[in-house]
């Protein structure tokens, strides 16, 4: 076994005292103190993540434009500086390499942050894929540090506490800030489903923020098991449970982030047909009406017969109730729709219902 | 770090068990709970069902998992706490106080297999 790497500010998790598990290759802290304390903390205050794991790779050079549209299911024809556009990389078959965002720096330069887990594969792909483009690649994932400052009260926070000017900032816009000697990137961005930024610098930075932030005691330190809780209530989807090489962007519900109207890209054809002929599975939300939670990977049934498996499940923080996001086939998704899924020796009762069980609440 | 209380007996599994008589009330521990996080659901046995020394007779779920519990002893199960339905998070509170089965001993000699508080201290490595 390969050793989990360990971001820059893991010393700070261990010093907090936080319960760090492995996720996407790295040693990760998933709570602090709790996760629903957390969450709270994050839906009505203000909370920092680090998330310093995800990959940072840039796409440069005079085919740049060309070349991102051909891998990228979203349309970055025409972006100007400062934009951001979420989207997904998707095999031939329209299965989905990974999800990522992709920021349009100055020149004919593009960052695309990418998930943890997926940065070799991901790397791999957009190099084997960029033959016959006059494209320059570069994975700078281990350069960067990244946090996440999130929820209503983090625009206030970021401006007063580290002296960052982000009001004027759109939702999913970046500006560059030259501080401290080196030009760092803030974006109006974030997986939580509230207001916040994603805040990408040096390790020494990076650092530097964290210190600022939390000893300030009034951002608290946030794990990946609250950012879980909180993007799986605004339907989210985490790559490896709603998005996977066999989950299409069509089947997850992300049909807005996919141009099939685009001159080409790589998935087209398959995700075109989906489109026409309608998906075999789709990514739904189903509510129980007992207390059992369903987890990853639990079948959903009708009628005895497995029509799917849970993608996430939990028992809500934000609703009092089990939820779940689930993938099953399609002639069972209509809203509505009576399922049962089996947890441990029991099946439990659940209808089929709005995968979004709370609303966003993003500054426009 | 957790607590271990006196006069209880402890599974390597972390349930505790606790004697009145031929009755034995079975929750988890301290260590237990704390790893766990924020309990929120017990799936209970039934009234009546049969539990066997090392096997599952129900689950304790925390936001982020859901555990197995794992029988300390074996017995039949004549009371659950149903004040956890509504109030899970009395684990998280006070895990010896609140008990989950109370179960009719099959065979006393099993408890002998438990540790004692100071001995699980010391298999919590505290």
């Amino acid at each position: 076994m390969e050793e989990n790497k360990r971001t820059c500010l893991y010393d700070k998790h261990v010093a907090l005292g936080a319960k760090i598990s492995p996720f996407g290759g790295f040693d990760m802290p998933i709570e602090y103190s709790s996760i629903k304390d957390e969450h709270m903390a994050v839906r009505h205050a203000a909370g920092i993540f680090d998330v310093s794991h995800m990959g940072e790779i840039f796409v440069s050079g005079a085919d740049a434009e060309k070349f991102v549209n051909h891998i990228f299911t979203n349309d970055v024809t025409d972006m100007p500086y400062g934009k951001i556009l979420y989207g997904i990389m998707c095999y031939p078959d329209g299965g989905s390499v990974d999800d990522l965002l992709v920021y349009r720096m100055h020149g004919d330069k593009y960052l695309l942050v990418v998930n943890a887990a997926n940065i070799d594969k991901d790397e791999a792909w957009i190099r084997e894929n960029s033959k016959g483009f006059n494209v320059d690649i570069r994975n700078e994932s281990d350069v960067y540090g990244q946090v996440a400052v999130q929820g209503p009260e983090a625009e206030e926070k970021v401006e007063r506490l580290l002296k960052l000017d982000v009001k004027e900032l759109a939702f999913y816009t970046f500006k560059e800030i030259n501080t401290e000697g080196e030009t760092i990137i803030v974006s109006r961005t974030g997986y939580t489903g509230e207001d916040g930024f994603e805040i990408y610098g040096s390790h020494a930075y990076i650092n530097r923020v964290w210190d600022i932030l939390v000893g300030s005691g009034e951002v608290a330190p946030c794990g990946l098991g609250c950012r879980d809780t909180l993007r799986f209530e605004v339907a989210l989807p985490l790559y490896g449970h709603e998005l996977s090489p066999e989950i299409s962007p069509l089947m997850a519900g992300l049909g807005i982030f996919v141009k099939l109207d685009k001159e080409e890209f790589i998935g087209k054809e398959a995700l075109l047909e989906q489109k026409t002929n309608g998906v075999a599975k789709k990514v739904v939300g189903i509510e129980l009406n007992d207390k059992a939670i369903p987890r990853n990977g639990y079948p959903v049934e009708v009628n005895g017969e497995e029509i799917g498996t849970v993608t996430t499940g939990y028992h809500g923080l934000s609703v009092d109730k089990s939820i779940a996001m689930a993938l099953i086939d399609a002639r069972y998704a209509a809203l509505g729709t009576e399922v049962e899924i089996r947890i441990r020796k029991k099946t439990f009762p659940g209808t089929v219902v709005k995968k979004k069980f709370y609303n966003k609440n993003y500054k426009k | 770090m957790s607590t271990v209380k006196e006069g209880y007996k402890y599974a390597e599994t972390h349930e505790w068990v606790k004697v009145e008589g031929d009755i034995a009330l079975i929750g988890i521990s301290d260590y237990a709970q704390h790893e766990l996080g924020d309990v929120v659901y017990v799936d209970f046995p039934e009234e009546g069902d049969e539990i066997t020394k090392g096997e599952e007779f129900g689950a304790v779920e925390s936001t982020k998992a859901a555990s197995d519990l794992i029988a300390p002893v074996s017995g039949t199960v004549v009371a659950i706490n149903g004040s956890l339905d509504d109030a899970p998070e009395l684990i998280n509170e006070d895990p010896y106080a609140n008990w989950m089965i109370k179960v009719q001993l099959t065979d006393a000699s099993e408890l002998d297999d438990l540790m004692d508080a100071d001995a699980y201290k010391a298999f919590c490595g505290e």
